[in-house]
This record gives structure tokens, sequence and C-alpha cells, in this order.
């Protein structure tokens, strides 16, 4: 299996703050990730040390097999699209492809062409006289055009109207069915990562609460409605996640490997949402002192 | 050519509501022997979906033996499913209609029997995959 | 990587290159003409620059603007360099393509640093316009204008040779390194402006009398070449002299400092009360004079001559060059380092 990020123990330290800690992780090359949580959780200096913005306070993290801050890192390899799809105000859509050309060797110029055509944005247009979804999808065109093995998005559709939003999502999609892409898209609406991600990072303050594929993850976690009822008489094998209860009900969250086979138990499945509200919604103390489940192919 | 549609709170997961809606196009024969499957890039663009998710269900109705991928030209259908049309099934329609019937004296309105049938039916198919 | 960095660039280049080359072109032009002048007028040179307003207002506007060129180029080339990056957030964007930092920022200085060298060089046109006007003061005519002041006097050094050059230099590593720590356009901009300020005054004031061994000369006191005097005393004595100013008479020199000494060499407190006669009266002053010399009273005049001019430029501009080099070393350790 081919990995194309990989970090060991990265943590990231801002003065007594810890914007991510302990962080240990296998991304699988050919997936779209969706890095989930809260403001604040440490996604977006998550994918900055993975871009090589920032360098580790702590541990260490590889992108296609070479740290992101040495030399000989892979930069025409990896693209990148930062909170807010960044532009240059005053050039010209045509300005940021030759931009991209200059300083991309393997710069596509048919392909950038082609999505700006296929947009409808004019060449001549300075970059800040569009909206934001034109932006948006110019920072893409950069970011694809490139050609690169990896492509991390912070949060490119948050401030976007719901069909910019799903312009946006089309022609990433599009793109990496087209290049074979891994893709790194943070967000926090689970929606889009439940249509676009086929494996899921959730990260609640500094920490990775579960990391893995989606399809495995849904099939492993259920939710178990019965009688009230002590967490310990659970079967040793159901990793309880959250749990729940009234005067008479007990509800818990579990991810186990092994059909449930109590009858008293109503077992059901957890849609995405539910499933990464879950991880999201444990106190902190449960949660810093589990270690990430991580579920590997 | 099919278009697929994506619904987001039906619970079902994505590549199977694909599977599903390949299933009744063939049904409803919308779909005959030899047609194309949407390709894998134009599914994606249109619904914003993961390829991997599109291919798994083509890999599913490949399995299936109704459609076969050719590379690098596409998926194409390989067989109907009008054997099993609507029409075949008459005892299971009587019973059906009988239900109905015995639904409507219970004084159920057709709100409340269409409830009825789907969060049975929705139970039944989620215990079945549990 | 150039194709970006002069995009970004060329507005603010031209503006100033264009402003600069329209003036070198009035220098270009006039500078013949002055040395003409010269050759024809000899002694009454300076006398006739008088009427010469256009020439006269070529070189008050051409020293200023040498000396304004270096704050110019570090606050608008140097301090928005990175800042702005920063504020607009595209520093996400450049960053994030296929080039290094290093090469992002070495390719944006390198074009920048050209550019100021050209921007610089204008003090080495000036030079060469005034010629004549040095030539003049070297053969010994003189004139109490800005215009007949030694080149080597602070007044004017910063404005010629290739110091401004060196300076211009230091300014864009300034604005760079300003750029860099403070991040914000606008407090880069300002920051570099007091500092390059500082510089300049602190460079002229301070380390320039500093940098060469200056040469000291008894010089005899004579009508001519006294400069001024200050009496003094207890007053209900008759005043005597208490301070003596003379012109050096080495034309083109500068004077770091001047005392009084008597025949031992030794620093005058009081003057000898005979001179109390020659205070304020401008007939006996000659006579004066000539007793002062022959009673063995000298001037020790500390000064720097003009053939120190070159040395000195040399030793300033290494000075500068070196707080450019250190500066642009730290910018360059700097960058690669994190920067959100």
């Amino acid at each position: 299996m081919n990995t194309v990020l990989q970090a060991r123990g990265l943590g990231k330290k801002y003065g007594r703050k810890w914007a991510l800690s302990d962080c240990t992780l296998d991304v699988p090359a050919g997936r779209v990730v969706g890095l989930v949580g809260p403001n604040g959780a440490g996604k977006s200096t998550f994918l900055n040390l993975a871009v090589g913005m920032i360098t580790p306070y702590a541990g260490t993290v590889e992108v296609l097999g070479e740290s992101p801050t040495s030399r000989s890192a892979p930069r025409s390899r990896v693209g990148y699209v930062g909170q807010d799809t960044p532009t240059y105000a005053r050039l010209s859509v045509a300005d940021h492809l030759r931009l991209g050309a200059h300083l991309n060797p393997a710069w596509d110029a048919d392909l950038a062409a082609g999505r700006i055509a296929r947009l409808g944005l004019d060449p001549d247009q300075r970059a800040g006289r569009l909206s934001g979804g034109q932006r948006a999808q110019l920072a893409l065109t950069l970011g694809i055009a490139k050609r690169p093995e990896l492509l991390l998005l912070d949060e490119p559709v948050s401030a976007l109207d719901p069909l910019a939003r799903r312009e946006f999502l089309q022609d990433l999609m599009e793109a990496v069915a087209d290049q074979q892409l891994s893709v790194v898209l943070s967000s926090h609406l689970v929606s889009d990562v439940e249509r676009a991600c086929d494996f899921l990072i959730v990260l609640v303050d500094s920490r990775v609460q579960v990391a893995g594929d989606i399809e495995e993850l849904l099939a492993t976690h259920h939710r178990l409605t019965g009688p009230r009822r002590d967490p310990a008489t659970l079967p040793a094998d159901q990793h309880v996640v959250t749990a729940s209860h009234t005067d008479r009900q007990s509800t818990y969250v579990v991810r186990t490997d092994a059909p449930t086979l109590d009858p008293a138990w109503a077992v059901s499945n957890l849609g995405l949402e539910d499933l990464v509200l879950a991880y999201m919604s444990r106190p902190p103390t449960v949660r810093d002192s589990r270690p990430a489940l991580q579920v590997l192919r | 050519m099919i278009e697929f549609h994506l619904d987001g709170r039906s619970g079902v997961s994505p590549y199977l509501q694909l599977v599903q809606q390949v299933r009744r196009a063939l049904r409803l024969g919308l779909l005959s022997e030899g047609d194309q499957l949407p390709t894998v890039k134009d599914a994606v663009s249109e619904l914003a979906i993961n390829p991997n998710t599109v291919l798994k269900a083509y890999r599913e109705l490949e399995h299936e033996g109704l459609v076969a991928a050719r590379p690098g030209v596409g998926t194409f259908v390989t067989r109907t499913l009008t054997n099993n049309t609507l029409a075949a099934h008459g005892p299971l329609r009587q019973s059906l209609e009988q239900w109905l019937a015995r639904a409507r004296r219970a004084g159920l309105d057709d709100e409340s029997i269409e409830a009825l049938f789907l969060s049975t039916f929705r139970a039944t198919v989620s215990r079945e995959t549990a | 990587m150039i194709w970006l960095a002069w995009r970004q660039f060329r507005l603010s280049a031209l503006a100033v290159l264009g402003t600069l080359a329209v003036f070198a072109a009035a220098l270009a032009i006039s500078g013949p003409q002055l040395a003409e002048l010269f050759r024809e007028s000899q002694a009454s040179f300076f006398e006739l620059l008088e009427f010469d307003d256009f020439k006269k207002a070529v070189f008050v506007v051409g020293t200023a603007l040498v000396y304004a060129v270096p704050a110019v180029v570090g606050v608008f080339w140097g301090a928005p360099l990175v800042a702005r990056e920063f504020e607009a957030g595209t520093h996400r964007l450049v960053w994030t393509q296929s080039v290094t930092r290093t090469h992002w920022l070495g390719t944006k200085l390198g074009m920048a640093a050209i550019a100021a060298l050209a921007a610089g060089l204008l003090g080495l046109l000036l030079t060469w316009w005034s010629g004549a006007i040095d030539d003049a003061i070297a053969a010994g005519y003189s004139s109490d204008t800005l215009m007949g002041m030694p080149r080597i006097t602070p007044v004017l050094f910063g404005a010629r040779g290739f110091l401004p050059a060196g300076l211009t230099l230091l300014a864009l590593a300034i604005g760079v390194t300003a750029s860099l720590v403070i991040r914000r356009s606008v407090v880069a901009m300002a920051t570099t402006l007091v500092v390059m300020v500082g510089v300049q005054v602190s460079l002229a004031v301070l380390v320039q009398p500093n940098l060469l061994e200056p040469r000291v000369e008894l010089q005899s006191f004579s009508l001519e070449t006294l400069d001024g005097d200050m009496a003094g005393g207890p007053a209900a004595v008759v005043a005597t002299f208490k301070q003596i100013d003379v012109k050096l008479d080495q034309p083109g020199a500068w004077m770091l400092s001047q005392t009084t000494v008597d025949a031992s060499g030794s620093a005058v407190d009081e003057f000898p009360s005979w001179t109390s006669d020659c205070v304020g009266q401008r007939d006996a002053m000659a006579g004066c004079m000539a007793r002062l010399t022959t009673e063995g009273y000298r001037q020790r005049v500390s000064y720097l001559p003009a053939s120190d001019f070159w040395t000195l430029q040399l030793v300033e501009t290494g000075i500068v060059l070196g707080l450019a080099a250190g500066l642009t070393g730290f910018c360059f350790w700097r960058i690669r380092r994190d920067l959100t």
C-alpha cells in the first residue's frame, strides 16, 4: 500500500498552547480524505505542516516520502489551496495562469486554459473583481493544473454559497477521476465529506479522534439501544465511543468488529454525520485519554 | 443515457443508491442491452461524489452480471431485468392490495400508510445488512 | 519566477527610475555647459554661477534627490516586498507552487537590488556633473554658498561618489528586514524611513569624522585666514580674545577641529593681554595677527584633505555594504523559518 502522507507523534505548539498534538496516521494514496473537526481543532495546523509552511514542534511528518521542509521536498508534486483561497487582487486571471506556468515545472497549460474557458472566466479580469466562487475556482485551477500527486485544501468552500460550493466539488472530483489525484480536504460540513470522501480524519482539540476508511468505519460502528445498563457489562471487544442514559434506557455508540448477539440491544447503523458527532461530542477527559483509533485496510 | 442523483438524507450509502438506480432503470426499460452507463468522470462531475463510489457501484453491477466494463471505452449493459417486470409478480401485487384495504379499514390515511410501509421497510433493510 | 518578480515590481520600479532618469538627463545636458563655464571664467566662476538659476536648481535638487533616493527605495521597494504578501495572504499561494522560499526571496530581492544600484549611481553622475565645481575649489577659488562647499564635507559627501549606491542597497536591506519582521506594509514603511534617516544622519555626524586619520597642521595667523573671533574676559578688565577661528589654507579640505596653541604646543586658555588692543578694531587686526605669529602662537588644525575623498568613500561604503550584507543574510535565514 502506497502511503501518501505519514505522521508520527506530530505536534505543534505555539507558546504554551498545543495546536496539534500526538498525531499519528497513515493516509493511503488515491483517496479523498475528509479532515473534519470544529474550528480551532488543528485542521489548518495539520495542513500547514503537511505543505511545509511550518515546522513540527514534535514528531515527524512525511509527504510522498519526504519531509515537506527539506530541500529535496517534492514541491512540484504537492498542491495546496489555502483558506480563503488567496489570489493576487491586481493580477488578471491570465496572469495567474502565467504565474503557474513560470513557477511549476509540470504545468499543464491546456488543462488550465480549458478549465478557465469552461468556467466562463474572463482571462483579462482582475482577480480582485471576481466573486468568491470564481476566485476559489481560480485557486483550484492553479492547484490542479500543476498536476500534483497530492492536493491539500484548507476549507476552500466554507465561505461559498451552496451553488459555488457544489460546482467547486464537482470540478475537484472530476480532477480526482481524471488524474488519479490524492486529496486531503478539510471541512466542517459533513455532508460534503459524505459525498466526496472515502477516508476520514476527525480532529478535536488538537488531537486525532479517529482516522480510517469511511466504509470500514461505518461498518464497524453501531448504535446500541437497550435497558439501562452499566458500560462495564458490555462485551470486551466493544469499544464505547459515547454513552448516554435516561433513567430507563442506555444508548451507546460502540466500535466493534464482531456482531452484537445480545437480543436485549437494538442495533442500528450510524450515518457519517452521527459518527463524526459521536467522536466530537466526547467529554475532554475521555477524548484525551483514549488513544486515537486507526483503521487500516 | 441515464442521469444519477443522490439523496443525502435517505440513509442509504451513495454507492448503493447508484446500484439501485441502475437496477430500476433496467427494470423500467430505460436501459437496454448495449447501452452505455455514464462514465465515471461524467457521474463524478455531475454529482460531486468520489470516483471510487462510482467504480464500486459499477463493480457491484458487474458482479451481478448486469454490466460489463470495456477498458478505455466505458461500462455497458449486458443484461436487462425486464424478466422481473412488475407484471410477473401477480400474487405479490394481490396480497399487497389486500393489505392496503385492511390498512384503510383500520382508519389509516394515505400518509400514514406510506409512513408505516417505509419505516417497516427501512427497519427490515437495516436488520438485513447489520 | 523572474516573470512574476518583474510583474509585481514593474510599476514601482518605473515610477522611481523614470523620475530619476528625467533628472539624469538634466544632469547630462547641463554638465558639459558647466565645464565650459569654468574653462572660460576661471577666477570669476562662482560669481557667474550665482546668476545661473538653472544650474543652481539642478545642483540643489540633485543633491536633495540623491540624499532621498535610499529612503525612497527602502520604503517603496523594500518594505512592501514581503509584508504585502502577508497582508493579502498570497504567501500561501506563491510559496506553495514549486519554488522554494529562498529562490522566491532571492529573485525578488536580486531584481530590486539591481534597480537600487542603478538608482544609487545617480550619485556618481552628480559627482561627474560637479567636476567643474570641484576643480574650481581645488584651484583655490571659493564661494560661501552651498555650491562652493568641498565635496568631502559631510553636507555634500553623502550625495557623491558611490556612497549613495551603497546607502540605497542598505536601505533596501533594511526595508526587506522590516518587511519580514513586522509583516505589515505601512508600519514597515514608516520604520524603514525612520531608521534610514537615522542611519544617514549618524553616518554624517558620528561615523564620518572618525574613519580616517586626520592630518594635523600648525597654521600661522594672518588676516586672510582669519575666520572669526570671540572676545571675553572679566567685566572689570578690558576684553581679550577668547577664541579665534581660522580658515584652512587647504583648498577642498574638510576641517574637523581647530585650537589655538602657544609656542610650546599646549592649548591656549588665555590670550595675552595686549590682544585687547585688537578686539573689535579691524585696522589693528593685521598687526595682531602678525604679532601672534611672531610670538609663536599657531592654530592647530585637524583636517582631511581633498585627496582623501575616494578613500573615505571606499571605507564608508564598505561599512554600509557590510551592514547591508548582514541584514540580507538575516533575511534569508528568517524566510526559511516558520511563517504562516
